[in-house]
């Protein structure tokens, strides 16, 4: 997901605030229509909004003697929150607890080969940018999407996680068919200049980028936030700009796969 | 003489030289006409000089004013284990001759996020005073420490015969700082840099390296994250045939280490890059000889994304393995298995809980020699995926390594008796670290606090120097580590504990302890002032999201001129709680570098 949405990143920006909320991308999906609503408070407040969706309490059960005070001072670092919809109980997470080094979060489930040095996500944040984000390994299940191309048999899957802008995934699409595409157009045997893929997302270029989302309908990249972009693309397809009237037109009839 | 007095409060007697240093006048050296020695200075200075380690040579120093000053001319390395303990001007002052420094900053919990960004601990004071005093400083080990490329780069120009710098754990630097070290330091044995707080820029730094560079012996790049270039590494390496500790990153494919190995064959330590390739250019066995071909190899770490599939290339080299780190590969239990019974001479062992009980079986049956055990959880905060691993998984280790020393076990579950089991089986332990990831859980059988796991601990094993609970714990445990670990040194205390009592029953025995971190404990202003008397003897106290109070701590820093009692203001509150609290003795003084959020009382 994007960064705005990581538990790990903001409690590194903003150490002394508690997430309440349980680390499940399905969480996010569910509330389909709130996704701005959620992601603004979820960066603004973290347990002080009205909808309390879960339940404080003040720590296990079996502890004597925590006096008011001390509850007071442990919830605002720290409260263990049983989830009980799920099958085991999952503590909401707390600041610096496990005591993990952010290199070792998550390995079980970050991608296999870092991502290419020009977009390296694993930056941290700089004596001179306080703004910008701390990532030390990829701290995101990889969401691998496919991802076709117009005139090139052979599709790429693209880590939507990799990513965090609309710009930065349209670079990784040109780096990712550019070489195809040029190998496509090459019958001569001659090696021919690749030429960029530019102006995927403005209709600018020869080329443009669509996705089909989760109820099955073709929709033009850039519409929407980021996150709400990557919380509902299924799959993507780069096609000729020139396509998309066509589509547009006799649209009822012909069925384009995707 | 003073000096011999001091020497007599037991409190102090463990004390680093360099912290008690405040008594003794560093700059003068008035002798006493009445010679206590019968040989000269240099005859002792030479004697001294082969004395290595810190504690004796602490002793050595408490000896006689000739024998301290014999000891502050033949020191080579100093060792400063809290950089706001002492200032870079006393040390230099006592210690003319340094050649290698080791710093450490900022408190241990701020690895877990909970030390505020611009705290301090910067190295540059130290690096401007170091220039004029040991301008032939060569080696530099910095941990914790706030350091910016404009530092790294002013130690690249300033330090002539600069060797060796390793940065652990440390922020504020780029990849450009690196690059500074890697041009101008020409004599430069050693670079490793691991797991640390910095901006990936590019692999170019690695370029900066002259080809005139034939001195390296370390090289460690394994945590950062982009590309170099592999032809620049690959004459790095076929020119540098004394490196012997060379860790690379992710982005190095097991082709391109199939030819770094071939240039460096005399490694001894060796973290690979990624283990999965879907099509390697050379056959396996070509890999597997090459392994076997690195005749010196005793550690191996790195191994990312690893499978059955390469892993067993290692296993000619696993006969000679004394460590193993496999906590970046997501290995099952029988990759393991068939792994491990490759490495019967394994001494040290960090792992992954995906390798479930039945992985840790698999060491128990194989590793008899095991003196270290680490198993890391490959996803803390997710528990659809996996188990982990459990207390049968830790039982079955200790039953087959009975020499088991440090542990450090990531869990969700534990209980009572099974730690009694595994102390008994294993009662040689010196740093025992349990993580039971739910904070506060009972033992989930007897849903009993887990007062008697760490009670067995502390009572078994007599030579107990580090300790981490966890779990459900009342005042009980702490009773326990007061009346019987002798010779515990650090603490780590988190969601514990029932009352006062708990931290005063530690503060008042554990006769060794020099480092105590507690957070969400039920501690207040009784329980930090009983240690008024023993902080002086420490090297430091960390406490957060406890009961104490300003008040509290403005006694104690009142009681105690020789501490710095630093709170660190919390954004809500209201004023009166001391939300995170930070006392150490010093012989510096206050801080003069302190943010405007840290308030020394």
């Amino acid at each position: 997901m994007e960064s705005g949405y990581s538990r790990v990143d903001v409690q590194e920006i903003h150490p002394q605030l508690l997430d309440l909320i349980p680390k499940e991308r399905n969480w996010f999906v569910k509330r389909g229509d709130d996704h701005d609503h959620i992601e603004g408070r979820s960066r603004r407040s973290h347990g002080n909004g009205d909808e309390n969706t879960l339940e404080l309490r003040l720590g296990p059960p079996c502890v004597e003697d925590w006096s008011p005070r001390s509850y007071k001072s442990v919830t605002k670092a720290s409260v263990p929150v049983p989830n009980t919809s799920q099958k085991r109980s999952a503590p909401a997470p707390v600041v610096g607890w496990p005591p993990i080094r952010s290199f070792r979060k998550n390995i079980a489930t970050s991608s296999s080969k870092a991502a290419p040095p020009s977009d390296s996500e694993n930056v941290v944040v700089s004596d001179n940018d306080v703004k910008r984000e701390k990532k030390m390994e990829s701290c995101q299940k990889g969401f691998f999407v496919k991802i076709n191309m117009n005139g090139v048999p052979i599709g790429r899957k693209v880590d939507l996680n990799a990513y965090d802008s609309y710009q930065k995934l349209s670079t990784a699409v040109d780096e990712l068919f550019r070489g195809l595409l040029a190998a496509q157009k090459d019958t001569s045997g001659n090696q021919e200049q690749e030429k960029a893929i530019t102006g995927l997302l403005d209709g600018s270029g020869e080329y443009t980028l669509v996705y089909e989302d989760n109820e099955g309908d073709r929709m033009l990249v850039g519409d929407v936030p980021w996150h709400m972009f990557v919380s509902t693309v299924k799959r993507l397809r780069v096609i000729k700009s020139s396509e998309i009237s066509n589509i547009c037109l006799g649209s009822k009839q012909a069925k384009i796969q995707l | 003489m003073k000096l011999l007095q001091q020497s007599m409060d037991p409190n102090q007697k463990r004390a680093k030289a360099v912290d008690r240093v405040d008594s003794v006048d560093t700059g003068v050296a008035s002798f006493d006409s009445t010679r206590m020695c019968p040989f000269p200075d240099e005859v002792l200075e030479r004697v001294l000089s082969l004395i290595d380690s810190h504690k004796d040579r602490s002793s050595v120093s408490l000896v006689c004013k000739d024998w301290y000053n014999a000891e502050r001319w033949s020191r080579r390395h100093v060792f400063i284990g809290n950089c706001y303990s002492v200032s870079p001007e006393i040390v230099a002052a006592r210690f003319p001759r340094i050649r290698s420094v080791t710093l450490k900053g900022k408190p241990r919990f701020s690895d877990f996020n909970l030390v505020p960004e611009y705290w301090g601990a910067d190295v540059h004071p130290w690096l401007s005073v170091f220039a004029t005093a040991y301008p032939f400083l060569e080696e530099l080990r910095l941990k914790r420490m706030a350091v910016s490329d404009e530092s790294l780069e002013f130690l690249a120009t300033n330090f002539q015969g600069f060797k060796a710098l390793s940065l652990l754990s440390c922020d504020g630097f780029s990849t450009d700082g690196l690059k500074a070290i890697a041009t101008h330091c020409k004599n430069l044995t050693e670079l490793d840099i691991h797991e640390n707080g910095m901006d990936d820029l590019g692999g170019h730094w690695l370029n900066c390296f002259p080809e005139s560079l034939t001195t390296l012996q370390v090289l460690n790049f394994a945590s950062l994250n982009s590309e170099v270039s592999f032809e620049s590494l690959e004459k790095l390496i076929s020119r540098n045939k004394s490196l012997r500790v060379l860790k690379v990153n992710r982005n190095i494919s097991l082709d391109q280490l199939q030819k770094l190995l071939l240039q460096a064959p005399q490694l001894s330590e060796l973290g690979t890059g990624t283990f999965m390739q879907e099509l390697i250019s050379c056959p396996i066995t070509d890999l597997k000889t090459t392994f076997s071909n690195c005749k010196n190899l005793v550690t191996i770490s790195g191994l990312w994304d690893a499978t059955s599939l390469y892993l067993p290339v290692i296993y000619p080299a696993c006969v000679n393995l004394t460590f193993l780190n496999l906590s970046y590969a997501t290995l099952r239990s029988g990759e393991l298995s068939n792994l491990l019974q490759h490495c019967k001479s394994l001494r040290r062992l960090w792992l992954l809980d995906t390798v479930g009980d039945k992985g840790l079986e698999a060491v128990g049956a194989h590793c008899p020699l095991l003196e270290e055990l680490r198993v890391f959880p490959a996803d803390p905060f997710d528990q659809e995926v996996f188990l982990g691993v459990t207390e049968s998984g830790f039982v079955s280790v200790s039953e087959g390594c009975p020499k088991l020393r440090y542990v450090l076990y990531f869990c969700r579950q534990m209980t009572n008796a099974a730690v009694a089991t595994i102390a008994r089986n294993c009662p040689d332990f010196t740093h025992f670290r349990l993580c039971i990831m739910n904070p506060g859980q009972p033992d989930y059988l007897t849903k009993q606090p887990m007062d008697e796991a760490f009670g067995s601990i502390v009572k078994t094993c007599p030579n107990l120097q580090r300790l981490a609970v966890s779990g459900q714990l009342t005042d009980r445990t702490f009773e326990y580590i007061g009346k019987y670990s002798k010779k515990l040194e650090t603490l780590s205390v988190a969601f514990a504990g029932s009352s006062d009592l708990g931290m005063e029953y530690v503060l008042g025995g554990c006769p060794k302890l020099r480092k105590l971190e507690i957070r969400d404990c039920p501690f207040g202003n009784g329980a930090l002032l009983s240690g008024l008397t023993k902080y002086e003897s420490m090297r430091s106290l960390w406490m957060s999201a406890c009961n104490v109070t300003m008040n509290g701590c403005k006694v104690l820093a009142k009681e105690r001129p020789r501490l710095n009692v630093e709170v660190m203001k919390d954004e809500g509150g209201d004023g009166s709680e001391a939300h995170k609290v930070y006392v150490y003795r010093t012989v510096a003084g206050p801080r003069r570098d302190a943010p405007p959020f840290v308030l020394t009382l």
